[in-house]
């Protein structure tokens, strides 16, 4: 697949600019992390990239004919796991034999095969994030948009999501992730755009752009988010 | 006073044949309004909360004043609709069951549109996106919504059992209040306190409450089970 291709985009909600011609070249393979302080338009980036939010003006190519979009809160209706699953193959025009079969797919590779058939809202909030990964993958997207995924999990739920990201990546799913957590972005992504006021101010590999970072904005920012002992051990 | 009292609940332990077809007859009757109303205005007020077009805020307004519309107007028009000369004159509806149904389905219709509408909202403020992002259409989106918001959904049926069965001025000029044939709960009630009769009009009124309280906790007991089944 070709990259993702954001030129001058420009979005405007209830008289606030939120994207400033936006301009940025994502690469078709691997996983690009979104990093930038709040409002920076991160999560606006992910909705326009998916079409829930369209822009005033400028222009967007996304390649690929399948998207799935993993929220910070997993949208979850009252149902079982699996009519949950399920919901991600409505619109796909598959057989009941297909649905099935990948329903039961997607929730054995997230470890929730025994609780298909339990309320989804029972879960716990690592489970519901599993359980919303499940029904994104069951799609078999082209692209994988994830705003803030792991924000309200704890380490070992956000573990056992991070797996299954890099994994679904591994397999060809291009992935943009929206993160706060640096260490996240640090272990998963290869490439990473910082975001400031609605612009992209900086893009590069992970490791370079989140140690040395080039534009006073970027730096400003990762000042003030870096964990920078952290990263030192990780490398 | 307690002679009154005492000679209702004479009147209750002796259940006659008559007071049992009323009561039939509106629990008949409501029921089948609401039913209506359920067709009607879950599907309206379901696809007025996921779609966005021009008229639909002043659409919304319309329907939270319909939510009030006094059952006597509702009752004249109707009348008025199928009375021999009315567009719908050939029916033969008039003074019939059938007239009051339509009367109190048009009095329910409006109040499960406007809470459905509002129920669904709050249920697309946090699943809309998602769905959307699922590629589901605005019909498809509703019936999830709905789906979702089933058991919140309970409490707008009974709303609207409650706003049928309590009326009496649209049921009181659409059925005439026939003895036998179109005589309901709350009809009677009014009929008998006119004629002195307070102790049959009291026993029909506790037959009443006894017949909601009796609606409300089987819904009551069914959304619970279902809560506690599904989340």
């Amino acid at each position: 697949m070709a990259g993702i291709t954001l030129t001058d985009v420009v979005l405007v909600l209830n008289r606030t600019m939120i994207l400033d011609r936006l301009s940025l070249a994502i690469p078709p393979a691997g996983i690009t992390a979104l990093v930038g302080p709040n409002g920076a338009g991160k999560s606006a980036t992910l909705r326009v990239i998916d079409g829930l939010l369209v822009p005033a003006r400028g222009s967007l190519t996304v390649p690929g004919t399948r998207r799935a979009f993993v929220f910070q809160k997993p949208a979850l209706i009252r149902a079982s796991a699996a009519a949950n699953v399920a919901l991600g193959l409505a619109a796909l025009g598959l057989s009941r034999t297909e649905r099935r079969a990948r329903t039961g797919a997607a929730l054995a590779r997230v470890g929730l095969a025994h609780r298909a058939n339990d309320p989804a809202t029972r879960f716990s909030g690592g489970e519901q994030q599993r359980l919303a990964l499940a029904r994104a993958w069951a799609a078999r997207p082209d692209l994988l948009l994830l705003d803030e995924p792991t924000a309200n999990l704890d380490p070992g739920a956000t573990d056992l999501v991070e797996a299954l990201v890099a994994e679904m990546a591994a397999e060809g799913t291009k992935v943009v992730l929206v993160s706060h957590n640096l260490a996240q972005v640090a272990r998963l992504a290869a490439d990473v755009i910082v975001l400031a006021r609605g612009r992209a101010v900086e893009h590069g590999p992970t490791r370079t752009t989140l140690l040395s970072p080039r534009t006073p904005e970027a730096r400003a920012y990762l000042d003030g988010e870096l964990p920078w002992s952290s990263l030192a051990a990780a490398s | 006073m307690t002679e009154t009292i005492h000679e209702t609940f004479a009147r209750l332990m002796t259940l006659d044949r008559d007071v049992l077809a009323i009561a039939w007859l509106s629990l008949r009757v409501s029921l089948t309004a609401v039913a209506i109303g359920l067709l009607l205005g879950i599907p309206l007020g379901a696809f007025l909360a996921v779609t966005r077009f021009r008229g639909r805020s002043a659409l919304v307004g319309l329907l939270n004043a319909f939510m009030g519309l006094p059952p006597v107007i509702v009752g004249l028009v109707l009348y008025l609709v199928l009375s021999r000369s009315g567009p719908l004159g050939s029916l033969g509806l008039l003074f019939t069951p059938g007239a009051m149904v339509a009367a109190q389905a048009m009095l329910a219709t409006p109040l499960v549109a406007a809470l459905t509408r509002q129920v669904v909202a709050d249920a697309e403020d946090h699943l809309g996106e998602q769905l959307r992002s699922l590629g589901l259409s605005a019909p498809r989106r509703a019936g999830v919504l709905v789906y979702d918001t089933r058991f919140s959904l309970v409490t707008t049926a009974l709303a609207a059992f409650g706003r049928a069965i309590s009326e009496i001025g649209a049921v009181l000029v659409v059925g005439g209040n026939i003895d036998g044939h179109t005589r309901t709960m709350t009809t009677a009630i009014s009929l008998e306190t006119q004629k002195g009769d307070l102790s049959l009009a009291l026993a029909l009124g506790i037959v009443l409450i006894a017949l909601v309280v009796t609606v409300n906790a089987v819904a009551a007991l069914l959304r619970g089970h279902a809560v506690r089944a599904y989340g």
